[in-house]
């Protein structure tokens, strides 16, 4: 007799053959012929249920470069496994070999010469065009959006999302879930969400006054696909709050609130759900604790911290896939339900090359539509760049730089902060910086370009707040970004220390003297999650910055010494 | 994190410092303790105590304790000036032995809840709550 955990890790195990053998291939087709449309979208249906996931977007509609990260430590328990292993030991985890597309798709390392190979990745007509090849196998698959959907362009800044709304609609998602969404304010949300097609879900999302659960926003939705009986409950960014200006949306509170997810386990198990899937804006290593807490959830689709996996990782019976970020990637999981239990899975991450995948002429056309308007001002040439710039990365990326250096220069800081965060496309040496790729990495509705001083002190203090919610041990307090990347000033940080003494040695490196902490500084950054910040809009003092030097080049930054790894 | 000029201001006199570092238990909040259980020791079980593990504003954070054989629950803010929140007593009568509220917390500190039970015995439950200046979210 063979027990549903037998039977789970079995088809894990299945699934991990049948993906290392697939990728060894690809390496292999990769260095004699080119792949073809029907090869990456090769799947045998598995199953009575498939589930398609696409997560955090960041409102990129047309092919780019992305550019995964070299450097993503992860703390406590999670320290060297995924999505906390990159480049070369990615690679060899997975059994992907050297060179090939999947080296190029989910890992750092030679990116440029590959980009140069292998073209861009992405674009929702491409997109659209796997969704549609997995319908025409399983019709009623359900497509399920991470969310970080309706940020991170000009042109969904320009029309407060409703590009990405027009877009998506044309998709026909089943169900989606929230976080950068809120940034829009909570008015121009209620606005959106009242007019969705499809359902708009967090068992999290609370009213603020009442901390009751909000009624515009759902906590799960029942769907009948395949014979089965479907419970998909959403779980948006739990510290929105904190990490985004809660002064937009003061109506709402959020948290991870998994005693309230347990009880929505609970009760759409008792109204019949055979197969439980939580649709998750958490972060990986979030949604990995709360699988070991909250019990029967069968798959988790994990959004918000960006990793590509090509295979789910299992805690306990349930399975968590992680589907990247930025349209790159879509993941399509088949599943065997059978009797109300998730028997079996099969799994693929699909990674979207552009210039593979035949775009959907009527997806490209409501792309084009959308993108008309503002056609001329996307496409401005404001300078170019000698150097990769991209932005992932734990501690810097050279677009950051770029921006810490417009800080500096533009606005006349000691010390320039940019945020942490992990959108925003590539650009390869030699290409033209548009308006378009300036705003894809700047876009936002609190962009404001502030300047204050600071005492050494309190910039310690900042350096210790934001490092905690990246490297506290506990995957609960962590919220999911990268390090604040500074520029002008340089500082060792240990990962391994408790709050308040992983950072030391900071150091002002226009002079090479250790930052005073009763000494004040000239401060720049952008992105305040404080109301009333005042300073002009970050894409104006980094366009008036490019425009200036003409090209840019990001050099080796190696002003963040990093120990306790 | 970044701030506006105004926060700047408030640096200036140090207020914002208190979210630096978790804060620690106080010679209050022991005392408090030990006159709530008169030195008796303090075990784990019939207590819940529901806090956010990061809190959204450190001036109104929600709490919420439960047990279903305490005769009274004594909430304390262990790194605050005055520690002591609220204690709750409960009846033989009482429907629930529930209560929730909300509490301003100095900074990153421990919550505790203490319940003292229907046979005499002392348990507890601990929650670590964040006060973070913010950050920025992927």
């Amino acid at each position: 007799m063979v027990s549903r955990r037998d039977f789970l890790q079995t088809s894990m195990a299945a699934s991990a053959i049948l993906g290392a053998s697939g990728f060894g291939q690809w390496g292999r087709i990769a260095a004699q012929q080119t792949l073809s449309q029907d090869q990456l979208l090769q799947f045998e249906s598995y199953g009575n249920v498939s589930l398609i996931h696409i997560t955090d977007i960041h409102a990129q509609l047309k092919p780019l470069y992305f550019r995964e990260p070299s450097v993503n430590l992860g703390v406590g328990d999670n320290k060297g496994k995924v999505p906390h292993i990159t480049g070369a030991d990615f690679r060899r985890l997975y059994g992907i070999e050297d060179g090939s597309r999947s080296h190029y798709a989910l890992s750092s390392g030679d990116f440029t010469a590959l980009a140069e190979g292998y073209g861009r990745v992405g674009g929702l007509d491409r997109v659209a065009t796997v969704i549609n090849q997995i319908r025409s196998e399983r019709p009623d698959a359900l497509l399920l959006d991470g969310g970080d959907t309706w940020h991170g362009s000009f042109t969904c800044h320009h029309t407060e999302g409703q590009d990405m709304v027009d877009v998506m609609n044309a998709l026909k998602p089943d169900a989606m879930t929230f976080h950068w969404e809120f940034t829009l304010g909570s008015e121009r949300v209620q606005e959106i969400v009242e007019g969705l097609p499809f359902a708009a879900l967090g068992q999290n999302i609370f009213d603020a006054e009442w901390d009751e659960p909000s009624e515009l926003f759902p906590p799960y939705k029942f769907f009948e696909r395949g014979g089965v009986k479907i419970a998909v409950i959403g779980q948006a960014f739990p510290y929105m709050p904190i990490a985004n200006p809660g002064w937009m949306f003061p109506e709402y509170s959020f948290g991870i609130r998994d005693e309230n997810m347990q009880k929505m386990v609970d009760q759409v198990r008792a109204e019949g759900a055979e197969l439980v899937v939580c649709l998750s804006h958490n972060g990986f290593d979030v949604d990995k604790k709360m699988a070991g807490i909250v019990k029967g959830i069968d798959v988790i689709l994990s959004g918000h911290t960006h990793d590509a996996l090509p295979e789910p990782v299992l805690v306990g019976e349930t399975i968590i896939v992680a589907s990247g970020s930025n349209g790159k990637f879509v993941s399509r999981v088949d599943l065997d339900v059978q009797d109300g239990r998730m028997m079996g899975f099969r799994h693929k991450l699909i990674p979207i090359f552009s210039d593979v995948i035949t775009p959907d002429p009527e997806v490209a056309a409501v792309i084009d539509e959308v993108r008309a308007p503002y056609a001329d001002a996307l496409a401005e040439v404001i300078g170019k760049t000698d150097s990769l710039l991209y932005r992932r990365g734990n501690f810097n990326g050279t677009w950051d730089d770029v921006i810490c250096d417009a800080l500096l220069s533009e606005r006349e800081a000691d010390i320039a902060l940019s945020p942490g965060v992990r959108w925003g496309p590539s650009l390869l040496p030699g290409d033209d910086i548009t308006r378009e790729d300036l705003w894809n990495v700047t876009s936002m509705s609190y962009g404001e370009a502030y300047r204050t001083e600071m005492t050494g002190e309190y910039l310690h203090v900042v350096l210790e707040d934001v490092a905690d919610n990246l490297f506290n041990p506990d995957p609960y307090y962590q919220q999911g970004g990268d390090m604040v990347r500074t520029g002008g000033l340089g500082y060792r940080i240990d990962i391994s220390k408790p709050q308040g003494g992983r950072i030391s040695n900071m150091t002002l490196l226009k002079t090479g003297e250790a930052i005073d902490p009763a000494k004040s500084y000239q401060v720049a950054g952008w992105a305040s999650v404080n109301e009333g910040t005042e300073g002009p809009p970050i894409w104006d003092v980094v366009e008036a910055h490019i425009r200036k030097q003409g090209t840019v080049s990001a050099p080796e930054n190696d002003s963040v010494e990093v120990v306790g790894i | 994190m970044q701030l506006t000029r105004r926060d700047a201001i408030l640096m200036g006199v140090g207020a914002t410092f208190m979210t630096a570092l978790p804060l620690h238990v106080s010679a209050a909040g022991e005392d408090a303790i030990a006159a709530f259980t008169g030195g008796a020791d303090v075990g784990q079980g019939d207590i819940k105590l529901t806090a956010p593990e990061i809190a959204e504003n450190g001036n109104t954070v929600p709490i919420e304790v439960s047990s279903e054989t305490a005769t009274e629950i004594m909430v304390l803010a262990l790194g605050n000036p005055t520690p002591a929140v609220a204690t709750f007593k409960y009846g033989p009568l009482s429907a629930s032995r529930t209560a929730s509220t909300r509490i301003r917390l100095a900074g990153t500190q421990d919550v505790v809840a203490i319940a003292k039970l229907e046979d005499g015995s002392f348990v507890q439950a601990t929650s670590t709550v964040k006060v973070t200046i913010g950050g920025c979210g992927g």
